[in-house]
């Protein structure tokens, strides 16, 4: 019989990453269905962006595999990673370049036809006109995380990867972004894998809420159904509770 | 939606010479220090040939190799440079993650950073060469046919020490770059750029000739002081040339692999 099974966006099978002694990423398994929005919750040190590196094949496992739409990053990254891309306050754009002259080159390296029609769209759509021709380093706060996410989505992925994509942005600009990713995901059917630590962000983008805690996934559930279940109003004292082990927490987490 | 993606893309490449290309145009005093330290040095060992040559014997004709071989020096040193800032520029722009996780291939990242190098050179050194010809009457371009095979040796040298540099860079951070700066000027003494090989003391001699600069510049000599090119040095140098490209991209492979599993790309330029 030829069944033909649509693989996860991403899958995690007993992840494992080691720097010498410490264990950053703690044989964590986990799969993010196509379509879906899923927050990767944690504190500093809980190893969020270690998984982010392995899912991104920036970080080779020390055991354990991960495969995105069905591919093992370790082995064969090429051949997804034009259909995936990132984005992060912590990487930057080159500074001298002009903010199309950025867009052009990324458009080039994931091949993205039709390239000054797709930059003159996203132009439109984030708001980039009135400074397109400027120095990337010369923008302020908001504007370089606009022209982030534009890089990040200027081939159009099926898996898009933010991490802490609204930090240090003010609030009328994080709500701007949260509403065109809301927009994006539900036009392209695209997968978004978050990072953050803006719990009001995670609870009105995330469908659902992976909390890991050295290492390893303590919680992972639907927000509402996890504010049920810690008997709490909001995401931050569920993320409260599990960083501090406290309340339901404690039982939840032995569970 | 992009359906596939080629092994292999000059339009990838493209798109990293032309990432470099605007940063060079942009900037002025980037332009000017391509050529400004080429240009010191011609005119230092160009004075210091015009006095030399005034004097009798032996010094008087050596002396008439020291244009040559500053020139020459300049295409080994500034190819390495040219091929190394094209790599740490990624590193000073926290860009090199951006890179990583997009469909570019080591072999088209490798492959752009080589043509910047070519660029770079030929806006550093080319003017310079003219200058030479200008101020003091050396005519660098009548090596002739020569010129290119020390041109293309030298070259194939820089990149592979320029390779080596970038993955040590990668691997160790931005704490290894002063090696991309300094680590030519191991080979200024080894590879015999102003003296020949017999000079060095005898159980050095076989580490200077390991190295392929060292067969160009002494093919320099013979060509300068004997009239006479020297096929036999430039085999042997095409013949390390490429026992050394392979082993440092070889080493570049394996470092960008141990980048990943210490997991220092994560934390680049922070």
């Amino acid at each position: 019989m030829n069944v033909n099974v649509t693989p996860p966006a991403i899958e995690a099978d007993r992840l494992t990453k080691r720097y010498g002694d410490s264990v950053a990423v703690d044989g964590i398994s986990f799969s993010v269905p196509v379509g879906s929005v899923t927050g990767l919750l944690g504190g500093n040190g809980a190893g969020k962006t270690t998984t982010i590196g392995m899912i991104l094949s920036l970080v080779v496992p020390s055991s354990g595999r991960v495969s995105v739409l069905g591919f093992d990053m370790a082995r064969d990254a090429y051949r997804v990673l034009h259909r995936m891309n990132f984005e992060s306050p912590y990487v930057d754009l080159p500074h001298r370049l002009s903010v199309r002259q950025n867009l052009s080159v990324f458009g080039r390296l994931y091949g993205v036809k039709n390239l000054a029609e797709r930059i003159a769209r996203l132009a439109a759509d984030l708001d980039l006109k009135d400074f397109i021709d400027r120095q990337s380093g010369k923008l302020s706060a908001g504007q370089k995380t606009r022209v982030a996410l534009a890089k990040a989505l200027i081939n159009e992925p099926e898996i898009l990867i933010l991490d802490e994509p609204t930090a240090s942005l003010d609030p009328d600009t994080a709500d701007w972004i949260r509403g065109h990713l809301e927009r994006y995901r539900t036009n392209k059917n695209a997968t978004i894998l978050l990072a953050s630590h803006n719990m009001a962000e995670v609870e009105r983008l995330c469908d659902r809420v992976i909390m890991m805690k050295r290492g390893k996934i303590v919680d992972d559930d639907a927000p509402t159904r996890l504010l049920a279940r810690y008997g709490r109003q909001n995401l931050e004292e569920v993320f409260l509770d599990v960083a501090r082990g406290r309340g339901k927490a404690s039982t939840e987490i032995a569970k | 939606m992009i359906s596939s993606s080629p092994s292999f893309s000059f339009s990838r490449v493209f798109a990293m010479v032309m990432r470099h290309w605007y940063l060079l145009r942009s900037s002025w005093p980037r332009l000017l220090e391509l050529i400004y330290w080429p240009l010191v040095q011609m005119i230092m060992w160009g004075f210091l040939q015009s006095f030399m040559v005034k004097q009798t014997g032996v010094m008087a004709n050596a002396a008439g190799t020291f244009l040559a071989a500053v020139l020459l020096w300049d295409i080994l040193f500034r190819g390495q440079l040219g091929f190394s800032f094209s790599f740490l520029e990624e590193m000073w722009s926290r860009n090199l993650a951006n890179l990583m996780i997009s469909p570019l291939r080591p072999v088209e990242f490798v492959l752009s950073m080589i043509t910047m190098s070519v660029i770079r050179l030929v806006i550093g050194v080319v003017p310079v060469t003219f200058l030479a010809m200008f101020f003091f009457g050396f005519n660098f371009w009548g090596l002739g046919i020569a010129l290119g095979a020390f041109f293309a040796n030298l070259l194939l040298t820089s990149w592979a020490i320029g390779l080596l540099c970038a993955g040590l860079v990668l691997r160790n951070g931005l704490g290894a770059e002063g090696l991309t700066w300094s680590i030519m000027f191991l080979f200024l003494p080894l590879t015999c750029v102003y003296y020949p090989v017999a000079t060095l003391p005898v159980w050095l001699q076989p580490v200077s000739w390991a190295l392929p600069p060292t067969a160009v510049f002494e093919g320099m000599r013979a060509l300068v002081l004997e009239q006479t090119f020297r096929g036999d040095l430039m085999l042997w140098a095409l013949v390390l040339n490429l026992f050394w490209i392979s082993l440092a991209g070889w080493g570049f492979m394996r470092l960008m692999h141990a980048s990943k599993r210490s997991g220092a790309l994560m934390s680049v330029g922070e």
